[in-house]
């Protein structure tokens, strides 16, 4: 059977490249989080200056929507290799489900 | 688990199928069962028919009436068509990818057993106070105002077969993804796999939403929940609009495997590549996203404002478009093709200009303002039937007689099966064409009866006629069966001959573990292409023989769906107040249901082996019955 255990050992130079892959992918992982506290950080002085509700609301789901990316891409790796299907099968599912609330809140409750 | 030929009793047989985890045997038990449910499906639409043959006719009650109008098109849709097209899908599907098994056995068993109990509560409900009698579309007023019990069958009864059936979707979503063998890229998959890849993930998406509206209906039902109740501050335009953000792409999950099957089938018989095939796969995948957005056209009079109608209505001309384009791509397949009229391509041919007809009233509904005039009327009744009866059912029938040979190893008979076409296609024109004319008469749907001074007698009358047609068709189709399963005249790997794809290389039936070999592909209809270059066997190997591991059969999923059939009728007769033990119901089959699983999770099951040495075997003796 194809169980067979199979021992990689690995070689000087792709050592070096995973080191410098991981040193790359740390700071990618700092740099979003300190974006997404930053944005976190908007959202919560708009509501406490007290703009209008009309200008607070759409921004703020615009910032929640980006974030959901950040963190799709960033921390739960949807970037990496062999991840196409799933997250075309997530923005369909996205899709449908936008749709649908779009037109409910049109046509049923405006 | 040798594989030996060997004879069974036949308790055997049927512990055998009961625990069976092999998605060709449940195929077979979706076949059964789905046959079974059409002709209950079939025996009230004929019992529709014979109280419509005349003018005050009084052969059923009003209430009956509704009785049988709503369980045909629920039986139809959901426990015949749907489980029918998954029967081929299980059994065609994953040989077609030259996959071992689906990703999930034990699922794939699991979805069957919860589709199976699903339709048997929802068909008791004529033996225990009544069925649901709300149309199968179960609009909310009319589904909360209506008394006894048949609407929280119809509700428990389909949430149970809904599991089931997006079970199954996901899991043949996983296989197609992940199993497909070594040079199978996704432009070179049969087009049978794509329509059930795109039906598949048109099941992720829209069951949901079903699941959803039919949860709020049973707590509007059972605990006042009042999600729908107008009186109470609900709104019962939301089931509409939930119902149908399922129910057309439902529409679409049914014809999308139909339009597969056809694909194969005149490929096939006109000996020719598909032409177009580009253009085929990608006007699936878009009839699958528009699918989604036309939901609205079920409800132009419900008054939604000219803005949305207007939407909805350009939204579904557009599909027309897609639909379109495979239609002349598989008229271009056939020109010029080296044509042979067997049953399946018969039923193919016939089936373009019957769906053609239907796609066209289509687009007229589509026109808002035409709507308004068609409405609930026989116009639609003749519509849907077209495409249903005339696209779907009639690739179930092609279908039947295309597979039959890989499924059981025998042929139909093709002098029955041209009779079954004549009388069912006959039957079918005679029957709805002719409502078209009905409805423009100003007859609506769903009336149990119509006056003599309305000068809709004599058109009725035919359409009655056409009914009977269809119904003798079918029982050919039975005597077919019958007569072929005793001859039982074994066929080899490919019985058309023209084979393209890789079912057809392997032995009919295939052995349990389906390809002994991984098989390599190095084209569109690998089949075909091995043929061409001399290969007799019609496929290449990616892999050297080796012992392969299969799964152990089960009979876990079976009491799963047990469980949840017992506590349906807990939950059903709970809420009555004077009924103690029916609290009882539910927790013993709340229990059975989890303490089941909960064993399917402590305990290792690795399944089995077949060793190198079996598959010699049985490669020699040719035994290729899967035992
Ligand atoms: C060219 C494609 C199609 C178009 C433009 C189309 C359009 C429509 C429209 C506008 C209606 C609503 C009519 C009304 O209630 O006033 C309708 C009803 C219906 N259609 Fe289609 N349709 C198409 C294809 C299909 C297919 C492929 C199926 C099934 C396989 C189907 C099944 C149905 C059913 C079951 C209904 C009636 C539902 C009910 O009210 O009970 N249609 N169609
Ligand atoms: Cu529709």
């Amino acid at each position: 059977m194809a169980h067979d255990t199979h021992i990689h050992v690995r070689s000087q130079a792709e050592f070096e490249y995973t080191k410098k892959k991981r040193a790359e992918e740390m700071r990618g992982h700092l740099a979003t989080f300190a974006i997404m506290i930053f944005l976190t950080l908007i959202a919560f002085t708009m509501v406490t200056a007290g703009f209008s509700a009309y200008l607070i609301v759409p921004i703020v789901l615009l910032l929640a929507a980006i974030q959901v990316v950040l963190q799709l891409y960033y921390f739960m790796h949807m970037s990496g290799k062999g991840h196409g299907m799933v997250a075309f099968f997530m923005f369909c599912g996205m899709f449908v489900a936008f749709i649908t609330i779009l037109a409910l809140v049109t046509i049923v409750w405006w | 688990m040798s594989s030996i030929a060997q004879k069974k009793g036949f308790g055997a047989t049927i512990w055998d199928f009961m625990t069976t985890v092999d998605h060709k045997k449940i195929a077979i038990l979706y076949l059964i069962s789905g046959g079974i449910f059409f002709l209950i499906g079939g025996l009230e639409a004929m019992l529709i028919r014979v109280q419509l043959a005349k003018a005050g006719n009084d052969f059923l009650s009003a209430g009956t009436y509704n009785e049988i109008i709503t369980m045909h098109g629920t039986t139809m849709i959901f426990l015949a068509a749907m489980p029918i097209l998954l029967a081929f899908m299980n059994a065609i599907m994953p040989l077609q990818i030259g996959a071992r098994d689906v990703a999930f056995p034990f699922l794939n068993s699991l979805g069957f057993w919860l589709f199976f109990f699903g339709g048997i509560f929802l068909n008791l409900s004529w033996f225990m106070g009544g069925a649901p009698d709300a149309g199968w579309t179960n609009y909310a007023s009319l589904a909360l105002a209506s008394e006894g019990k048949g609407i929280d069958f119809y509700s428990l009864g389909l949430t149970i077969s809904g599991f089931g059936t997006l079970i199954a979707g996901i899991n043949f979503l996983v296989t197609i993804i992940n199993m497909r063998a070594p040079g199978m890229t996704y432009m070179r998959m049969p087009l049978f796999t794509w329509t059930t890849f795109v039906a598949s993930a048109l099941i992720l998406l829209a069951f949901p939403p079903l699941t959803v509206g039919l949860f709020f209906m049973v707590f509007d039902r059972m605990f006042d929940a009042n999600f729908f109740a107008v009186e109470m501050g609900g709104n019962t335009i939301i089931w509409e609009h939930l119902f149908w953000i399922f129910g057309h792409p439902e529409v679409y999950i049914l014809i999308l495997p139909a339009f597969g099957i056809f694909s194969e089938i005149f490929a096939i018989f006109s000996r020719k590549r598909l032409f177009g095939y580009t253009a085929l796969v990608f006007a699936t995948i878009l009839i699958g996203f528009y699918g989604f957005m036309v939901w609205a056209h079920h409800m132009f009079t419900v008054g939604l404002g000219p803005t949305a109608n207007a939407v909805f209505a350009l939204a579904t001309m557009i599909i027309a478009v897609p639909t379109g384009i495979k239609i002349f791509n598989w008229l271009l397949t056939i020109w010029g093709g080296n044509i042979s009229f067997s049953v399946p391509m018969i039923y193919a041919v016939a089936f373009i200009p019957s769906f053609v007809a239907g796609g066209v009233t289509g687009v007229m509904q589509a026109i808002a303002p035409l709507d308004y005039q068609l409405h609930d009327s026989y116009f639609i009744v003749a519509h849907f039937h077209y495409v249903i009866v005339g696209g779907v059912v009639l690739a179930i029938l092609a279908g039947t007689h295309l597979y039959w040979p890989k499924m059981f190893g025998t042929m139909l008979s093709e002098k029955l099966g041209k009779w079954t076409f004549w009388f069912f296609f006959i039957g079918f024109h005679l029957t709805f064409f002719i409502q078209h004319f009905l409805g423009l008469m100003g007859m609506p749907r769903r009336v149990y009866t119509f006056g003599a001074d309305q000068g809709w007698d004599l058109f009725n009358a035919i359409s009655s006629v056409g009914a009977l047609f269809m119904a003798i068709g079918v029982i050919i189709l039975l005597v077919n069966v019958v007569l072929t399963s005793i001859k039982n005249e074994r066929v080899g790997n490919d019985p058309w001959g023209d084979g393209r794809t890789l079912e057809w290389a392997i032995a009919s039936p295939p052995p349990f573990y389906n390809f002994a070999q991984t098989p390599l592909v190095r084209g569109l209809d690998s089949v075909w292409i091995e043929k061409m270059d001399g290969n007799k066997k019609g496929m290449i190997f990616a892999e050297p023989l080796g012992d392969i591991h299969m799964p152990n059969g089960s009979i876990i999923p079976f009491v799963i769906s047990l469980g949840m059939f017992i506590a349906s009728f807990g939950a059903l007769y709970f809420l009555d107040g004077d009924k103690p033990w029916a609290l009882a119901v539910l927790i013993i089959g709340l229990g059975i249901t989890f303490g089941s699983m909960l064993l399917r999770s402590l305990k290792d099951d690795l399944g089995f082996h077949i060793t190198k040495a079996e598959l010699l075997e049985d490669a020699k003796g040719g035994n290729t019955d899967g035992h």
